[in-house]
Formats: structure tokens, sequence, C-alpha cells
């Protein structure tokens, strides 16, 4: 199994450039997703990999040899694509099949091979159907089946899920953690669905505008972004972002807005101060706020209840805080009313702050 | 209250009458006047009332007239070979234009070019270049050292058959690009990445795909070989002798130098025949294409 490199990669359009060098490594038998808004970039990336795009510069090694000039049959890749680009004239067994035909197998292996496979994702009642007789989810594992015959040794997911509805994107997403585990293989994903993205990867990499904004495990990236894209991005729902002056008062740093005056832990206060700003942009997630009335004034803020959006266990409530809204997921049982003005407490490891001019992490 | 409903009832039908009576006066007299005249011993100078009712014997004539046996081969020849030709080179030529590099458009414009030339003009352009001195084909023959051809003394079938095909592969050539150009890309894409070549592309992918498409163009220009009529006339007339005379042109000779109108619309009648089961095999298969998709469409839903 390969270790696959990207080496400041780029990619232009006539004199558009989208990609604006890419450097990346994998690691072995690694699922790597590649997350960021639509025009990122992290499709044209993907389909760098396989071969699908022209690459204008840079290069894409595979342990060690550079691929960027190989054709995408002589990459060792199989790909599954966000429309399953099925062969519709075929039926599922040729479809999954075609690559091993065309390599002139032995008829009694394809079979064998096209068996398993369709017993593994639950398909081998279908064999004879063609694609146009398959449900959206159906043709979703045969599109995955066709990938998992070819044995290759990367498999490249472009968006596969997206054109799921939300149940089955959810019963097919851990279909593909299951499956990530049986199959040892490389793996990279491209998603706009920062939850396809945190629950499958070992190793996340936001993008944002051709440039790789951060990457590393979910758990990294989600409690250490090193920007506000980044932190925006990543959770859900995202980030609450809120102007504040950075005020000393009596030793301690205080990050003063408008309805709140918080208390920065040590740590913070001290990376706040060596870059001597005077503003910066705190950040706090919505599960880092816990209803608590008799929190001290410098670690909560007095929000004002606006919308309660009950989704089962949780609530998420759009409170004001001064001109600002800030939103906060509370366990459904607390007892909260429209319109009041109720204490949430901050929790100190929860505070984030941002360089308003950079927006990087501080 | 119940006139207002018969009224509504009627209306759709009032809306579609002057369409209607047009067909009917355009279309279907002319039609009925044919096959009744087919079935009459019938001179241009008579009307047909005067005419005398002969029954099948017009067409049991025909069934035995060597002359019209020639004809209808000619005309099989003639169309199922531009036919297949035609499809060869126009698929060929899409898959080859099937492409985006500078120029192309200009270069695909310039493909149909021959498509939009009046037949008869076709016909004159391509007899001078089939010209024994003069032409261009035979001067070119003989710029390289060649013999010179008697194209349309001694390959007079062939000749025309060259024509046609300069003609009307183009139309094929069009067909084909947009089909091509409407094939799903990710499927061709997933094929790249399965390891099919060029080849294999073209041959398990983009035919097979194309398929519907390029049923219903051969149809439809198969219905358009069999009443080829312009170039012919212009090219050969016919001749030498019988090897050209195609059933269009038979049909002509047959009601105006032979003075046999009965027997020109028995012949008619045949062609259409002919043409109608080619019609009717053509909506047979859409229907069948659409019934299909409609199947297949509900079969998943049905599963969701």
């Amino acid at each position: 199994m390969p270790t696959i490199r990207l080496e400041r990669l780029v990619k232009r359009y006539g004199a558009v450039e989208v990609l604006h060098g890419i450097d990346l490594d994998m690691a072995e038998h690694e699922f790597t997703v590649l997350v960021g808004p639509s025009g990122c970039g992290k499709s044209t990336t993907l389909r760098m990999i396989a071969g699908l795009e022209d690459v204008s510069d840079g290069e894409v090694y595979m342990d060690g040899k550079p691929i960027s000039n190989l054709d995408p049959k002589d990459r060792d890749i199989a790909m599954v694509f966000q429309d399953y680009a099925l062969y519709p004239h075929m039926n599922v067994a040729k479809n999954m099949s075609f690559s091993l035909r065309l390599q002139k197998r032995p008829q009694a292996e394809i079979n064998k091979k096209v068996m398993e496979v369709a017993k593994m994702i639950g398909l081998d009642q279908f064999l004879d159907r063609k694609p146009g007789e398959l449900s959206g989810g159906q043709r979703q594992r045969v599109a995955m089946g066709r990938a998992l015959c070819r044995d290759a040794s990367t498999f490249l997911f472009d968006e596969p899920l997206s054109n799921l509805d939300a149940k089955l994107r959810g019963q097919m997403r851990a279909e593909l953690a299951l499956m990530r585990q049986n199959v040892k293989k490389n793996m990279i994903y491209v998603t706009h669905d920062q939850i396809e993205a945190m629950t499958l990867a070992d190793r996340i990499v936001v993008m944002n505008g051709g440039h790789i904004q951060q990457q590393g495990t979910p758990a990294e990236l989600f409690k250490n972004p090193v920007n506000k894209f980044v932190a925006g991005f990543l959770g859900s729902p995202p980030m609450n972002f809120l102007d504040a002056e950075l005020v000393d008062e009596g030793g301690t740093l205080m990050a003063k807005g408008d309805g709140f005056n918080i208390a920065l832990p040590a740590e913070l206060a001290n990376r706040a101060q060596k870059l001597a700003l005077g503003t910066a942009t705190l950040g706090i997630r919505p599960s880092d706020l816990e209803y608590s009335a008799d929190a001290p004034d410098a670690a909560s803020f007095d929000l004002n209840v606006v919308i309660s959006e009950y989704v089962g266990a949780q609530s998420v409530l759009i409170c004001s805080c001064g001109d600002a809204k800030i939103t906060v997921e509370i366990k459904s049982e607390t007892p909260i009313a429209l319109g009041e003005t109720l204490r949430f407490a901050v929790r100190p490891e929860g505070l984030h702050l941002f360089d308003p001019k950079t927006e990087m992490a501080i | 209250m119940a006139q207002r409903t018969s009224l509504n009832r009627i209306t759709p039908y009032m809306f579609v009458a002057p369409a209607a009576l047009v067909m009917i006066l355009a279309l279907f007299y002319p039609i009925s006047y044919m096959i009744w005249g087919s079935f009459r011993d019938w001179d241009p100078s008579q009307s047909l009332s005067e005419t005398e009712f002969v029954g099948l014997a017009n067409y049991a004539k025909l069934l035995v007239d060597p002359a019209f046996h020639a004809s209808f081969w000619v005309t099989m020849i003639f169309a199922f070979t531009v036919v297949t030709v035609e499809m060869i080179l126009g698929v060929g030529l899409a898959l080859l234009l099937d492409r985006n590099i500078r120029g192309m458009s200009v270069l695909r414009t310039l493909f149909i070019l021959p498509m939009m030339i009046a037949p008869v003009v076709v016909g004159l352009v391509w007899r001078y270049m089939y010209h024994q001195t003069y032409g261009t084909f035979n001067r070119f023959l003989e710029s390289i050292g060649l013999e010179g051809v008697n194209w349309l003394g001694q390959n007079p079938l062939l000749s025309v058959i060259m024509a046609d095909i300069w003609q009307w592969t183009p139309f094929i050539f069009i067909l084909s690009l947009a089909a091509l150009q409407s094939l799903p890309k990710s499927a061709l894409e997933a094929a790249r990445i399965d390891g099919a070549t060029g080849w294999q592309q073209i041959i398990y992918i983009k035919l097979p795909l194309m398929m519907p498409v390029l049923i219903v163009t051969m149809l439809l220009r198969l219905i358009d070989a069999f009443k080829v009529l312009e170039v012919i006339l212009v090219l050969t007339g016919g001749g030498p002798g019988l090897s050209t005379e195609i059933l269009a042109l038979r049909i002509a000779r047959t009601a105006r130098e032979f003075r046999e109108l009965g027997e020109a619309a028995a012949m008619s009648n045949y062609l259409l025949m002919l043409l109608m089961v080619l019609t009717l095999g053509m909506f047979a298969f859409t229907r069948w294409q659409e019934a299909r998709a409609r199947r297949l469409k509900f079969a998943a839903q049905e599963e969701g």
C-alpha cells in the first residue's frame, strides 16, 4: 500500500489559478477527508490524483514515484463518483466486473470476486438488474462494489453520499465506516459535509479558496482550529464569533464586549498579550455554554432567548447578546422560556481568540 | 347544463378541425387518389372517372416486370450501401471530432456544409467532377500517372453512391456528435479509471449508449435513401441502361414516358408500403424505448 504525496500542486484553467500549491502527505491505510465549501478546490485535487484533470504545476507521488503523467488506469486507483457513474447499459454484475473483464481475467475468478463483493455490500440479490432498476442507495452500493472489485490500492471518493436523502446518507455513512475497518486501503474522500468528515476521517484536510487551511485528526481540528475559517467550518451548530476588546483589569485580561465581560484563562491571556492586540474576535462553540443561574459574572453571558429549536435530546437556542446573536446547545429538559434572560456559564477551555485582521487563532 | 357539457366536449375537436381539414385535403386526398388510381388502367389524357377498373392487374404486372425488379434491386443496393457507409463514416467522424481543440467548431461547421446544398446542385457539381476529360477525379488520376476512369459510363452505381455518401454523411455525423456529447461524462471517466483504452471506451461504453440515437438516425436515413431522386436524375438520368434507375426515377418515367399512370401509382404504393414498414418499425422502437424507461423508473421508485 503506497503513501501518497502532493507537492506544490497547482491547477490553472486558462489564466485563473484555482489551486495554489497544495502540499499534502497521506500515510499508508489512512482515511483522508478533504473538506471545504463548494469551489474550494477539493474535488479538483481529487481528480488530479485520479488523473482525470491535468496537473498544471507540481507533482503527485505514489510511493515516491511521480504519477502525474500516467493514465488513470495505470495509477492503481478506484473511484466512486458523486452521481455513481454506473454504466447504464450493463447489469450490476457487469458493472462491477468491468475492470476485471478488461484485464481478461478468467471467468471463474471474475464470478468469484463479484459474488464476494456483492455479498459484502448486500447486493447479491440484484446482480442481474440494470442501474435504472435500482434505488439511489442501491446504486450507491454498486458504485462502491465496482471500486472494491477493482482491487486497487487507493480508493477515491468524490462526494459519494451527497445525492442520497438524509436518512440513507446516515446509514451509508455508517456502512462506509464499517467498510473502512474491514478494507485496509488508502482512502481519499471529498465532501462538503463536515459531519461526514468528522465521523470518517483519520485525517481531515480543510480547504478553502484553493489553499489548505489546516490538517490533522478530527479532534485536533475541533479543539485547536488554526484560524477563524476552520473554527467556523467544523462543528454543528457552528462556533459563535463576537467582537471583543481586550482589557487588563487588575492583572486579569478580560474580553469585553456588548453585554459581556469574560476573564480569559492565563495561557490564552499570555498569548494575546504577546501580540499586544487591543481587540480580538472571541469564539465560543454552542456546546461550551451551559445554563447556570449562579455562575460568576466573569465566566458567563446573560442571554435573551429569541428562538428555541427542539431537535430531540438537545435544543438549540438562538439568543441575543447586545446586538450579536449567540447559539447555545443545551439539554432539552432545561427549563427555559422564550423572551427570558438567562445566565450561561462558559467553559474556560472553550474560549478561542482570533486576530481580527489575519483571522488566525491566538 | 347538459348542453354546456356536450359543448365542452366538442370544443377541443373544433380547435383541431382546421388543421384536420388541411391534413385531409393535402395528405389523405392525394394518397387516396393515388391508391384509387393504382386499381385502374389510366392514361394521362383521361380523367380518373373515364378510366377502366382493372383490380390488382397493375400490381400483378409489376410483380413479373423485369424492369421493375431491376429498379427495385438497384434501390435496395443503393439504399443499404449508402446508409451502411454513411453510418460508419458519420459515427467515425463524430468519434474523432468529439474533443475540445481550438478550431473544432469551425471544422464541424465545414463538415455539415454538403447537407445544406440543394441536391440538384450536388448532382451538377458531381457530374462535372466525374467528367471523363475535364473532371476533377480523372485529372487528379492522370496527374499522378494513372489512367482516367469512365465514372458515369462504367461505374454508374458506384458514382451515384459516392455522391450520396458525400452529401449525407454529415447528417449522421451531427446526430452522432450530439448523441456523443450528451453521454454521461462521469461514466466515461469511470471507464478510464476501470482501465478502458480509447478503443474499449468506444466499443463498450460510447457505442452502446449511443445506440438508441443511432438506430433512429439509421431508419430516418434509410427512409430518405429509398426516395432519392434529384442527384441521380442529374448525374445519370437512371442510365446507362437501367443500372441506376432507382424506384423514384422508374415511377416518374412510367408516368411521363410510358403514360401508365395506374402502373406508376401501383409502384408508388409498393414503395409506400416498404417505407411504412420502416417508419412503423422506427415508431415501435422509440415507443419500446420509452416504455422501458418508464418501467425502469417505476420499478426503482417502488423500492425507494
